[in-house]
C-alpha cells in the first residue's frame, strides 16, 4: 500500500509546479555595437522578434529624456541629429574599459567622458552614466519587446559577446543584464552562436570559418561542426575594429578637406556625433555606388565632399588588412590551411563592404557564403542555445578561451597559466614561491593577453595572499589556480600549499563595477529590487528542495525494503510536509523542512551504504566494478 | 557513533564506495552519476585513462577517444545543467574541466607519453630542458638548417613529409617501448618526439610565411 503511495507521488506531473514562468521560454539576445536583436526558439524553430514594421534590428542607440527615462532604438537614432547631447551610441566599445583605453580607441570620440578612476563614465543629458547602465537600458528594451510579444514575463536570456571580449567586458555585460533584471543563462561567443544557427539550418559538416565584422568588433572563429558537435578550434579578433572605424576614416578624410578650406576647427562631441552619421551614410552608400556627394554642416559652415569607392577602399585597406592578418593567425593557431576550410560564413553588417568580401574571398580561396542573414544569425543562434539550456538539446557547443591568462612574476614578466584557445571550462594551477625570507604576503596580479611584459597586457585584477607563515625565501609553495567557466569568466584562487592558507577571488576587473556600485545601481534601477531578490531566493530554495525530494524518492524506490513500515511512513510524512512547504512561499520553512528530511533519513542512508558495501565485497555488484575499471 | 563511523570508513576503502552527496546511497569512485538518484558526482580520483574507460596503454585510438570525449561532454558539460541547483552546476563544471584536461593529455602523442611515464612512476619529460643525446642533437641541427634555407613551398613540404613520417615512426616505437615496459627507452623516444613536434610546428610556420606572402 505504501509502495502505491510512493509511486503515485513519484509520478511526473504530480508534484505541483508552484512558480509561474517554469515553462516560460528564455530569449536569445545579440547585444551589438550598432544593432541589437532579440529572438526566441521553440522546438528548434527560432524566430526573430520584430517591430510592427517587421524590423528585427534595434539600433543600440539610447536617448535620455529630461526625467532620466531611456528611449532605445530607432527613435533614439532620430534624436541623435536633433539633440546629440542626450544620445549615445556604440557604447559596447566602452564595456569594461577605463578612461585611458577609451582615449586610445580613436582620435575623434563621440563620447563626452568624465575623468576618473575605474570604469569610464559618460556625460549625457546632464547625468553621468557607465556603459553598463546604458547597456542595461538597451537590454531592458529588448526584454520588453519580447514580453510584449510573448505575453509572459521573461527572466532568462542567453546573451552573445564577441569571442575576443576580455574578462572585464564579459563581466560588464553580465552586470548590465543583472541591472536589466535578466538572468544570464550563458554568455555565448557571437561567432559560435552564428555557427550554431548556420550549421543547424544548413546541416553543415566540416571545418568552417566565421568572419564577423560588425560596427565595433571583429572576430574570426574556426569551428569543426560534426553530428551536432560545434567545436571551436581557434579564435581571434580585435575588440576595437569594426564599421565604426570605417566611418571614422571617412570623417577624418572630410575633416582634412574642411581644414584646407576653413583652417583649424574645434569640434564638439555633439558635432562629432552628427558628422559620424554622415561618415556612415557615405560608407554604406559606397557599397552600392561608385561615388557619392555629402555635406557637413557645423560651426556655421557648410562643406561639400565627394568620395569615390576607390578612395574609400584606400582608406579602409589598413583596417581590412588588420582583420585579414588576424585570420591568418587564427588559421595557424587552428593548424588549418585556408583550402581546408569548407566554408566561410560572413556575419555582421560590415561584411557587406565589397572590399571586405573580396579580401576574405582571396584569403580563403573561395566565395564566402552569403545564404544567411548576417544581421540576425547571431541572435538566432543565441535563441537556439537558450532553448538548449532550458528545454534540452542533443547539440553540444565546445568553446575556447580567446586570450591567454597569466600572472605577473619577477621583472614584470607574465607567466602564462592558461594558453589561448584552450577548451573551456578549464582549471589550471601553477606554483610560485616567495623571494624574501619571512615574506608573509604575496601580491597576485592577474593579466590577460599574449605579450610577454606586464604593461603590454590587460590587467584584470590584483589581490594579496596574506598570512603566509614565516619561511626562508623559496620555501613557500604558492599554488595559484585559474578557472575559466563556460561563460569564459575567470576565477582565481591562491593557496600556500604547506599550510593551506588560501584565498579565492571571483575576478572583479580593474575596470569593473565594485560590489557597492552594483548594489546602488540595482537599488536605483529596480524599485522592486528587494522583492526580486526574495523571489530569486525562494526559487532557489524550491529547486534545491525538489532535488532533495527527488533524491529521497529514488532511494526509497530502490532501497525501500531497508525500512520497516513505521520508518517508511514517517519519512513519507516528512516528504509530504516538504511538499506543502514548497507549494507555499516561505523559503525558511522550505529550508528547515529540507533539514528535517535530511536528519530523518540518516539511518536509512547508513543502511543503504552498508548494503552497497556488503554487495560490493561479496562481488554481487560485479557489473558496477567492471564499469568502474572500464572494461 | 564514532566507532561506527570510523568502522564504516574502513569498509568504504575496501569496497571503493562512498555515499552520494545527494541521496547518500553508495557510489563508486568512477561513477559520473549516482545510480539511484542520478545526481552528477564530483570527478573521481581516477587517472585519465580510466576516465575514458581505457587501460594504461600508450596505444590509443584517437578517433575513438574523441567520440568518447564528445559522448561524455554531452552528459557532463555545464550547458546540460543550466536549470539545476548551484551545487550540481559546480560539479558539472568540475567534471567538464577534468574531462577536458584528460582529453588534452591523451589525444596528443607527446603529452600522452609524458603522462603515461608519470602514471607508471617514471619521470615525465615536460621539465626536461637538457637533451644529452648527441645523435638527436646533430639531427636537430641539420634539419633546422635545412628548414632555414628552404625558400620554396616544395622544399618545406618535403621536410614536413619527412618530419611527419618520423613522428609516425617515433610514435610506433614509443608504443613498443611501453609495451615492452622499457620506460627508459620510452622516455628517450618521447624526447625525440618532443623535438619532432617542435620541428613540425616550425615547418608549419615557415610554410605559412611562404604561402601567405
Ligand atoms: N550596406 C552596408 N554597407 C557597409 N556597411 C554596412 C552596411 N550595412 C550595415 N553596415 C555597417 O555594419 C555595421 C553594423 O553591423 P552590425 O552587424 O549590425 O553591427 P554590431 O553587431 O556591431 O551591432 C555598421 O558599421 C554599419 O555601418
Ligand atoms: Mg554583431
Amino acid at each position: 500500500m505504501i509502495e502505491n503511495v510512493l509511486l503515485q507521488i513519484h509520478e511526473p506531473g504530480e508534484t505541483p509546479v508552484p512558480h509561474a514562468g517554469d515553462d516560460a521560454l528564455a530569449i536569445g539576445i545579440d547585444l551589438g555595437t550598432t544593432n541589437s536583436v532579440v529572438a526566441v526558439s521553440k522546438g528548434e524553430t527560432p524566430e526573430v522578434l520584430r517591430d510592427e514594421n517587421g524590423k528585427g534590428l534595434v539600433p543600440s542607440v539610447v536617448a535620455y529624456a529630461p526625467d532620466g527615462s531611456a528611449i532605445v532604438g530607432n527613435l533614439a537614432k532620430q534624436l541623435l541629429l536633433m539633440r546629440p547631447e542626450t544620445v549615445v551610441s556604440s557604447v559596447k566599445r566602452l564595456m569594461g574599459r577605463g578612461l585611458s583605453d577609451v582615449k586610445s580607441i580613436s582620435g575623434t570620440l563621440p563620447f563626452e567622458v568624465v575623468e576618473g578612476e575605474g570604469m569610464v563614465r559618460l556625460k549625457l543629458a546632464g547625468r553621468e552614466l557607465t556603459p553598463v547602465e546604458i547597456s542595461a537600458d538597451i537590454l531592458r528594451a529588448l526584454k520588453e519587446r519580447a514580453e510584449d510579444q510573448l505575453k509572459y514575463k521573461v527572466e532568462q536570456a542567453v546573451i552573445t559577446v564577441p569571442a575576443y571580449f576580455d574578462d572585464a567586458a564579459r563581466t560588464a555585460t553580465k552586470d548590465a543584464a543583472r541591472l536589466a533584471g535578466l538572468e544570464v543563462l550563458r554568455l555565448v561567443n557571437e561567432p559560435t552562436a552564428a555557427a550554431l544557427a548556420y550549421g543547424l539550418d544548413q546541416q553543415a559538416e566540416g571545418v568552417y570559418a566565421v568572419y564577423d565584422l560588425g560596427g565595433g568588433t571583429f572576430d574570426l572563429s574556426l569551428l569543426r561542426m560534426e553530428k551536432g558537435v560545434f567545436q571551436v578550434k581557434s579564435t581571434g579578433g580585435d575588440a576595437a575594429l569594426g564599421g565604426d572605424d570605417f566611418d571614422h576614416a571617412i570623417l577624418e578624410y572630410f575633416l582634412e578637406q574642411r581644414r584646407e578650406t576653413f583652417g583649424e576647427e574645434k569640434l564638439t562631441t555633439d558635432d562629432v556625433k552628427i558628422a559620424l552619421v554622415t561618415g556612415r551614410m557615405a560608407k554604406e552608400c559606397l557599397t552600392e555606388n561608385d561615388q557619392g556627394d555629402f555635406v557637413l554642416e557645423f560651426n556655421g559652415k557648410t562643406s561639400k565632399h565627394t568620395i569615390t569607392r576607390a578612395k574609400f577602399e584606400e582608406l579602409a585597406t589598413p583596417l581590412v588588412e588588420r582583420s585579414i592578418e588576424i585570420c591568418r593567425n587564427v588559421l595557424e593557431d587552428g593548424d588549418t590551411f585556408p583550402d581546408e576550410v569548407k566554408g566561410v560564413v560572413l556575419v555582421g553588417g560590415s561584411t557587406r563592404v565589397p572590399l571586405v568580401r573580396k579580401r576574405v574571398g582571396e584569403l580563403f580561396g573561395q566565395e564566402p557564403l552569403a545564404d544567411i542573414n548576417p544581421d540576425e544569425v547571431v541572435a538566432v543562434g543565441a535563441a537556439l542555445q537558450a532553448e538548449a539550456l532550458t528545454v534540452g538539446s542533443d547539440n553540444l557547443l565546445l568553446d575556447v578561451t580567446p586570450l591567454s591568462l597569466g600572472i605577473e612574476t619577477m621583472g614584470g614578466i607574465v607567466e602564462k597559466v592558461i594558453q589561448r584557445n584552450t577548451p573551456i571550462p578549464v582549471a589550471k594551477a601553477q606554483e610560485f614561491t616567495t623571494y624574501q625570507d619571512g615574506q608573509s604576503a604575496m601580491a597576485i596580479h592577474v593579466l590577460q593577453g599574449e605579450r610577454e611584459m606586464v604593461d603590454q597586457n590587460r590587467s584584470l585584477a590584483r589581490f594579496i595572499l596574506k598570512g603566509i607563515p614565516p619561511m626562508t625565501a623559496g620555501a613557500a609553495r604558492i599554488k595559484v589556480t585559474f578557472s575559466v567557466d563556460a561563460d569564459g569568466l575567470l576565477t582565481v584562487g591562491a593557496e600556500e600549499v604547506t599550510t593551506g592558507v588560501s584565498q579565492e577571488v571571483a575576478v572583479k576587473p580593474s575596470y569593473g563595477l565594485s560590489d557597492e556600485e552594483m548594489a546602488d545601481m540595482l537599488r536605483d534601477s529596480m524599485v522592486h529590487a528587494r522583492e526580486d531578490m526574495e523571489i530569486r531566493l525562494l526559487t532557489e530554495a524550491r529547486v534545491e528542495a525538489k532535488r532533495v525530494m527527488e533524491a529521497v524518492y529514488s532511494a526509497l524506490h530502490i532501497d525501500g525494503k531497508l525500512l520497516n513500515e513505521d520508518e517508511r511512513s514517517h519519512i513519507n510524512v516528512v516528504l509530504n510536509k516538504l511538499d506543502e512547504a514548497i507549494a507555499g512561499d516561505d523559503r525558511h520553512a522550505i529550508n528547515s523542512m529540507v533539514e528535517v528530511l535530511d536528519r530523518e533519513t540518516q539511518t536509512f542512508a547508513q543502511r543503504r551504504m552498508d548494503k552497497g558495501i556488503e554487495e560490493a565485497l561479496t562481488g554481487i555488484d560485479v557489473k558496477k566494478l567492471e564499469n568502474a575499471i572500464g572494461s | 557513533m564514532d566507532a561506527l563511523s570510523s568502522n564504516m570508513t574502513l569498509r568504504n576503502d575496501q569496497s571503493g564506495l562512498h555515499p552520494c552527496w545527494s541521496c547518500k546511497g553508495p557510489v563508486a569512485e568512477a561513477d559520473l552519476f549516482c545510480e539511484t538518484c542520478h545526481a552528477v558526482q564530483p570527478p573521481g580520483h581516477i587517472d585519465h585513462f580510466a576516465r575514458f574507460g581505457l587501460h594504461n596503454s600508450y596505444d590509443v585510438d584517437v578517433d575513438g577517444l574523441e567520440r568518447k570525449y564528445f559522448e561524455l561532454q554531452r552528459h557532463l558539460h555545464p550547458d546540460r545543467f543550466a536549470k539545476k541547483t548551484p551545487k550540481e552546476k559546480s560539479l558539472s563544471q568540475q567534471q567538464a574541466v577534468t574531462l577536458n584536461e584528460a582529453f588534452e593529455a591523451l589525444k596528443d602523442p607527446l603529452l600522452r607519453a609524458d603522462y603515461l611515464l608519470k602514471v607508471l612512476g617514471a619521470d615525465g619529460i615536460s621539465h626536461d630542458h637538457t637533451v644529452n643525446d648527441p645523435a638527436l642533437l646533430m639531427e636537430a641541427m641539420e634539419t633546422r638548417e635545412a628548414l632555414m634555407e628552404a625558400e620554396s613551398v616544395e622544399v618545406v613540404n618535403d621536410l614536413t613529409m619527412k618530419a611527419r613520417r618520423d613522428v609516425r615512426d617515433c610514435v610506433k616505437q614509443i608504443a613498443k617501448a611501453f609495451a615492452d615496459q622499457n620506460l627508459e627507452a620510452a622516455r628517450k623516444l618521447a624526447l625525440r618526439l618532443k623535438y619532432l613536434t617542435k620541428l613540425l610546428e616550425e615547418t608549419r610556420q615557415h610554410k605559412a610565411r611562404l604561402v601567405m606572402k
